[in-house]
């Protein structure tokens, strides 16, 4: 029981983190059909400035987290308009993934460059490093804190999109672009804005997830495989599919690693498959 | 593409084996080039053919078929792991051992191709990936079949042909790698301009179209699979029998993206083209990344962006533009 409460805790915990961190990519492919396997580095990028916020410049959780997401989003803004621009939509999967490899390269050059090669922490605050009690047991208050962060991203997601202005002509850009242009919709400032929310949540998650996936150069590469995975799984543009594709295989890899540890990542990898076998557009994917 | 296939025909009625000759020459020359250039590093050298194999390997899948893919390294470890096995086992003749490694390539490119042929776009991405993790991490579970981390060692296979046995100074085992891989590019050189090759283009090209020609596309796809599994089986093969230990970067993430990057870098859907990326990147990989590996990492970044922006498809293409400017001038048919 102790086993199985735990296995449920810390799966729900680190899927809520893949979910914060590739929600930005899936809604990214849903629109722009980029398959951006910089994500990541995104993420790993507002670590490392929320790191250095706090531990350099004394700043609090709090501001290091805006910090964090302000300051990544401003450094892929000369990105999106030199680099991402031209591969919006229309270019083939290859020259996506090559692109976007590279521009993964160049960070993890980069940050190895500035930060060095170690391990960068993000210390937490007193109120969230403690364990919470919540009447019959323990837990970590960081897990709470981060399934809760997860449930407003995904709530303040689903409001942005079904319910604002600019939910409504982002989903008329993904459902057809060139209608939506000629109706009037400026959709490069769409794609302009909706990638700026992508890195973003990926910065933020970076942030709060780095208890779990610790930041160093390497993260970049590490981990773009998981969230690309958690894309394809759920569907790339769907909140509810990106939900429940993180917190599936959050579960699948924890219970793995728990019952199973020498296999490492063997049963994720495992779903994986049988998931694309059985849904071959993702959980809640749609045909384009 | 055009440009190159119509250069490669028109060479073609000028003299029979002309390709063939050129592919065999060309590699005898960088054969002697490599050995005149580091000559004290000759087990570099029998490493890099290696690898070179299992980057034509891709360029069966990816250059002519379209298949993105970024677990290839799972066909070549599984083969360098069966040689390994069998080497050990008994089976020392390296002739026999490279048939090993082709057949065990085969049947994991059979396998593999099977699953993800079957998918297009996004799904197909995760699925090469998901399989080539599939098999790390069985490669790192199963130990006592593959060494676990410590690598799978005590690969000593018999001398060439009863004559020319395998030293330390790795002479035996350049020589041996470099005329398997004439071997092999000579094949290929001809299996991609064969009906089916040429299938497999149009396939690439548009998969609707070549069905509608009555083209069964499945199929072929898993096919060329297969003949793909087979030359990284080789490479695979090689890497076992020379290098005498087999470790778990055969089948790393990093080694299937690292061989994409050289495809490209040389130039996709082109045998040429994968042989010259995979040369200079290894190349400059080894003079550089000896310095500082994540220099080398910033730099490989961007001349990958630089590539895409400026000559998407590879450096061989631009070289051939080049030289049909310099040479034919006007002549184009």
């Amino acid at each position: 029981m102790q086993t199985i409460l735990s296995i449920g805790l810390d799966g729900i915990s680190y899927g809520m983190v893949l979910f914060i961190i590739s929600i930005g990519l899936s809604i990214m492919m849903g629109l722009m059909r980029v398959v951006n396997l910089a994500h990541g580095a995104f993420a790993m990028i507002g670590g490392y400035l929320a790191s250095y916020a706090m531990r350099d410049l004394g700043a609090g959780y709090a501001l290091a987290i805006v910090v964090a997401v302000i300051g990544t989003i401003i450094i892929s803004i000369p990105l999106e308009i030199l680099l991402y621009r031209r591969i919006y939509r229309k270019s083939d999967a290859l020259t996506q993934l090559l692109l976007t490899i590279g521009i993964t390269f160049v960070i993890i050059g980069l940050a190895n460059f500035i930060f060095g090669p170690t391990l960068k922490a993000i210390p937490l605050p007193n109120a969230l490093s403690g364990p919470l009690d919540i009447g019959f047991r323990m837990i970590p208050t960081h897990r709470v804190f981060v399934i809760v962060c997860g449930v407003i991203t995904a709530l303040a997601l689903w409001l942005l999109i079904d319910k604002t202005e600019f939910g409504i002509r982002l989903r008329a850009s993904v459902d057809n672009s060139d209608m939506a242009d000629s109706l009037g919709i400026r959709t490069e400032w769409i794609y302009a804005a909706t990638f700026a929310l992508a890195v973003g949540l990926g910065a933020f998650g970076g942030v709060v997830g780095a208890e779990l996936l610790p930041i160093e150069p390497f993260y970049a590469l590490r981990y773009m495989v998981t969230f690309l995975v958690v894309v394809s799984v759920g569907g790339a543009g769907s909140i509810a599919g990106a939900l429940a594709a993180s917190l599936l295989l959050g579960l699948a890899d924890t219970t793995g690693k728990y019952l199973a540890p020498e296999y490492g990542e063997f049963f994720f990898y495992l779903a994986v498959i049988v998931i694309a076998f059985l849904f071959p557009r993702g959980l809640f994917g749609r045909a384009h | 593409m055009s440009s190159l296939s119509t250069l490669a025909k028109t060479s073609d009625r000028a003299f029979p084996f002309a390709a063939e000759l050129m592919g065999v020459l060309s590699i005898a020359a960088l054969g002697v080039l490599g050995f005149l250039l580091f000559p004290d590093d000759l087990a570099f050298l029998t490493r890099l053919i290696g690898i070179t194999l299992l980057v034509l390997s891709l360029d069966l899948v990816t250059g002519y078929c379209g298949i993105a893919t970024l677990g290839h390294a799972a066909l070549f470890g599984v083969s360098a792991y069966a040689v390994g096995n069998a080497c050990i086992g008994g089976i020392r003749e390296p002739i026999l051992l490279l048939g090993v490694g082709i057949v065990a390539g085969a049947i994991t490119g059979a396998i593999s191709g099977a699953l993800i042929t079957r998918f297009r776009g996004l799904p197909q991405l995760v699925l090469s990936i998901a399989i080539g993790q599939l098999v790390a991490a069985l490669a790192n579970k199963l130990s006592s079949v593959t060494g676990g981390s410590d690598g799978l060692s005590g690969i000593t296979p018999d001398p060439v042909l009863g004559l020319f046995r395998f030293d330390m100074f790795s002479r035996t085992a350049f020589a041996f790698s470099l005329i398997v891989l004439a071997v092999v590019f000579v094949l290929l050189l001809r299996f991609v301009r064969s009906p089916f090759g040429l299938l497999c283009r149009g396939i690439r090209d548009d998969d609707l179209r070549a069905q509608m020609i009555g083209a069964v596309v499945y199929p072929r796809l898993v096919i060329m699979y297969a003949v793909s599994g087979a030359v990284a089986g080789v490479g695979g093969a090689l890497n076992a029998m020379t290098a005498g230990v087999v470790g778990l970067d055969s089948v790393s993430f990093e080694r299937s993206a690292e061989v994409l990057v050289m495809l490209v870098l040389g130039g996709a859907g082109n045998l040429w083209g994968a042989l010259f990326g995979s040369v200079v990147f290894q190349i400059f990989e080894h003079i550089v990344s000896a310095t500082n590996p994540f220099h080398w990492m910033t730099l490989v970044g961007l001349l990958l962006i630089a590539i895409v922006l400026f000559a998407p498809r590879g450096l061989s293409q631009g070289v051939v533009v080049l030289w049909s400017k310099v040479f034919r001038r006007g002549g184009r048919p």
